[in-house]
């Protein structure tokens, strides 16, 4: 059996896939990026294989991609994460029209066609506002986890106001809701709901094609999905592990690729 | 050396050291024998307005400005948003914008502005000395920027302000916004005779008219060469060719220019010599020019076999330019100069983008969203999803600025590009 693999190195995470010939995947693992994108790819890949109980020499082909896509030795291709993301949302869930994707360092918002092609998308501008990033500072602030701060979010009873989407402003703005004892499950309720008002920005740019499916690490939190959903009026698909969307989407180039001939 | 002026475009500055070679890259095809016609002409220009200083009355003027009313006075005109691409494309616009911030001019407001200004404060010009004006002259037909960009300049210098009010078009131009911009133009002929002690010849200027719009009409031509396939130049040799219909209507000189491009690109055209050796996709540009990266980005794009054969800033020059008239001199430039793609609405936009992409044979569209410029950049987004929708070609965004490269991010850019290249290839 030939299996295909997918690495995605970002900003803060790599993940990594392997998938078969048939219609699975097979293993995949999470790690995190550090100081080294080469290492990480490594380490990831070394992951996959090992959850997926293969040997290296049974991948026959690897495409890399993500932010550090161009410093990964192992791979035969490289692919910008906006396909990646399309086609990955589009095999988990085959009539996704638009994929929103927010990483550590980028947001996104893809207009997907017919066999995941990429229609349409855009992207966050030079600025932190509405990334994990923005996130992952906040958690860090009011010292949560970014897994809690879904789960936390949920139970707040009334919420906070964040006016900036600034990543150092709403710090600031954080840190005098504190000082004034606001709950801190109102204050990231608030955090959420001024991420999914700046993502949501960009999804009226693209346009409103549903069924809508998320990726990427903020996918987890439960609290800007509800708020997505909220907005959008429906239900927001989301794989049960969202962040390996787009190393999944590379696999499956890799895939594709290998069956066109290398 | 740097006496002899413009050192900068002459490549003076670099006599007697040695050049690195530069790689010529394989994908492009052979360059332009005009380029070294322009290079002379541009560098002459800039030359000239050094010694123009006491000779002559100097005007500054903004790119939009109907400068066709300065020229039976026999004023210098230059042009700072010229220079200021000048400055973008020779990577000094961080240098120059931060001469400006340091005086209290915030990032926000447009480069070339900031260029001007931090020139102002510095002196600093890749092209030796600029000639002080005797005179402003501004339309607010492009930006609103302008007005209070030249109304520092008329404070710091004491030196008078002519503007030119043009009434935003929405739907359709009344014959009161016409007479109201006549108006302006018969009451600026006492001043510019007062300015310049000379007397308003109404036949010369009548006959300035008329090369303008020769030299336009036949910009219109040079562009119109590049629907052949492959097309015979590249936007990126459109965007440094633009500069004598800017900086020079109304000459001769720009009208010669002109004809002699347009003789080389048909004698291309005839024996099929592209741009780029390999013309694969045809795409269009949107927004000025980001004057910093045109070499990167005209190797990138003929690396992938895509070529850029139309833009609305290179356009803009030749768009409405049919509307003058020598018979109507002041109706027609009231029409021609109101009517201009910044000044218009975006049904106007999109109906023109539209006509483009369909006679140009274009198969990709990349937008430039410019910090600098809020007229060109807003309804940007508005115009892709309809473009995307309407003629389902792939489009893109990139976000940068026209001259300051702090507020570009090659990372940022790579990616949208590249994403843009794999949809376009599928």
């Amino acid at each position: 059996m030939n299996y295909f693999g997918g690495i995605d190195v970002g900003a803060i995470s790599t993940e990594a896939v392997i998938i078969d010939e048939g219609d699975g995947i097979s293993g995949y693992s999470i790690v995190e990026t550090g100081a080294n994108s080469t290492d990480a790819a490594d380490e990831a890949f070394g992951k996959a294989l090992l959850a997926a109980g293969i040997h290296r020499d049974a991948v026959t082909y690897i495409a890399a991609t993500g932010y550090g896509r161009v410093s990964v030795p192992l791979a035969n291709k490289t692919v910008t994460e906006i396909s990646c993301h399309a086609l990955g949302a589009k095999y988990l869930f085959p009539n996704t029209g638009t994929v929103i994707d927010i990483g550590g360092q980028d947001s996104k918002v893809i207009r997907v066609g017919d066999s995941g092609k990429v229609l349409d998308f855009t992207m966050n501008d030079k600025c932190a506002a509405g990334t994990g990033r923005f996130l992952e500072v906040m958690a860090s602030k009011l010292r949560v986890s970014l897994e809690e701060m879904g789960e936390l979010s949920l139970h707040a009873k009334a919420e906070a106001h964040i006016s900036s989407v600034c990543t150092v402003f709403a710090e600031s703005e954080v840190v005098s809701l504190v000082a004034k004892n606001q709950p801190k499950e109102e204050i990231i309720k608030g955090l959420n709901r001024a991420i999914t008002n700046r993502v949501w920005g960009m999804v009226k740019a693209v346009g409103v094609y549903v069924p809508v499916t998320m990726s990427g690490g903020v996918a987890k939190n439960r609290g800007v999905v509800t708020l997505m959903e909220e907005k959008l009026g429906k239900p927001i698909r989301v794989y049960a592990e969202p962040q390996i969307v787009g190393a999944l989407g590379a696999a499956l180039f890799a895939r594709k690729q290998s069956r066109e001939g290398m | 050396m740097k006496d002899m002026g413009v050192p900068g475009i002459m490549r003076f500055s670099r006599m007697g050291k040695k050049r690195r070679p530069r790689k010529k890259n394989a994908s492009l095809g052979p360059p332009l024998e005009c380029n070294s016609r322009l290079r002379e002409l541009m560098a002459t220009h800039y030359l000239l307005s050094r010694y123009a200083q006491g000779a002559k009355p100097v005007a500054w003027v903004t790119s939009g400005a109907p400068v066709e009313i300065l020229r039976p006075f026999g004023f210098y005109t230059f042009y700072p948003e010229n220079h200021g691409a000048l400055c973008g494309a020779q990577k000094m616009g961080p240098e120059l914008c931060a001469e400006a911030e340091e005086h209290g001019y915030h990032q926000d407001l447009c480069s070339y502005a900031r260029i001007d200004l931090g020139h102002y404060f510095s002196g600093k010009t890749p092209v030796g000395r600029l000639p002080k004006p005797d005179l402003l002259f501004a339309s607010n037909n492009i930006c609103q920027t302008v007005v209070y960009w030249y109304k520092a300049l008329a404070e710091y210098w004491k030196i008078p302000l002519i503007l030119f009010d043009t009434p935003y078009n929405f739907r359709e131009i009344s014959k009161a916004d016409i007479s109201y911009m006549v108006r302006q133009l018969e009451e600026m002929i006492p001043l510019l005779e007062q300015i310049s002690k000379r007397r308003f010849r109404y036949k010369r200027f009548r006959e300035i008219v008329g090369i303008a719009k020769e030299a336009s009409l036949t910009w219109g031509e040079v562009l119109s060469t590049m629907k052949a396939r492959p097309s015979p130049m590249t936007i990126f040799d459109a965007f440094t060719h633009l500069a004598p219909i800017v900086s020079l209507r109304g000459l001769p000189a720009a009208l010669e220019h002109y004809r002699a491009l347009l003789a080389e690109l048909e004698k291309r055209v005839a024996q099929g010599v592209g741009a780029i050796k390999n013309e694969r996709w045809r795409l269009m540009w949107d927004n000025i020019a980001i004057w910093y990266k045109m070499r990167d980005f005209a190797n990138l794009f003929a690396e992938r076999g895509m070529n850029f054969v139309t833009a609305t800033y290179t356009n803009a020059w030749t768009e409405t330019i049919g509307y003058l008239d020598e018979t109507k001199p002041f109706e027609s430039m009231a029409k021609a100069y109101s009517l201009v793609i910044l000044n218009n609405n975006l049904d106007h936009r999109l109906q023109l983008m539209e006509r483009l992409i369909q006679e140009f044979q274009v198969d990709g569209l990349v937008i430039h969203s410019a910090r600098s410029c809020k007229p060109y950049s807003v309804g940007q987004y508005d115009l892709k999803r309809l473009i995307t929708e309407r003629l389902e070609i792939p489009t893109v965004v990139i976000e940068a600025d026209i001259t300051d490269s702090r507020a570009y991010s090659e990372e940022q850019a790579m990616v949208r590009l590249e994403a843009f290249f794999e949809t376009l290839e599928g």
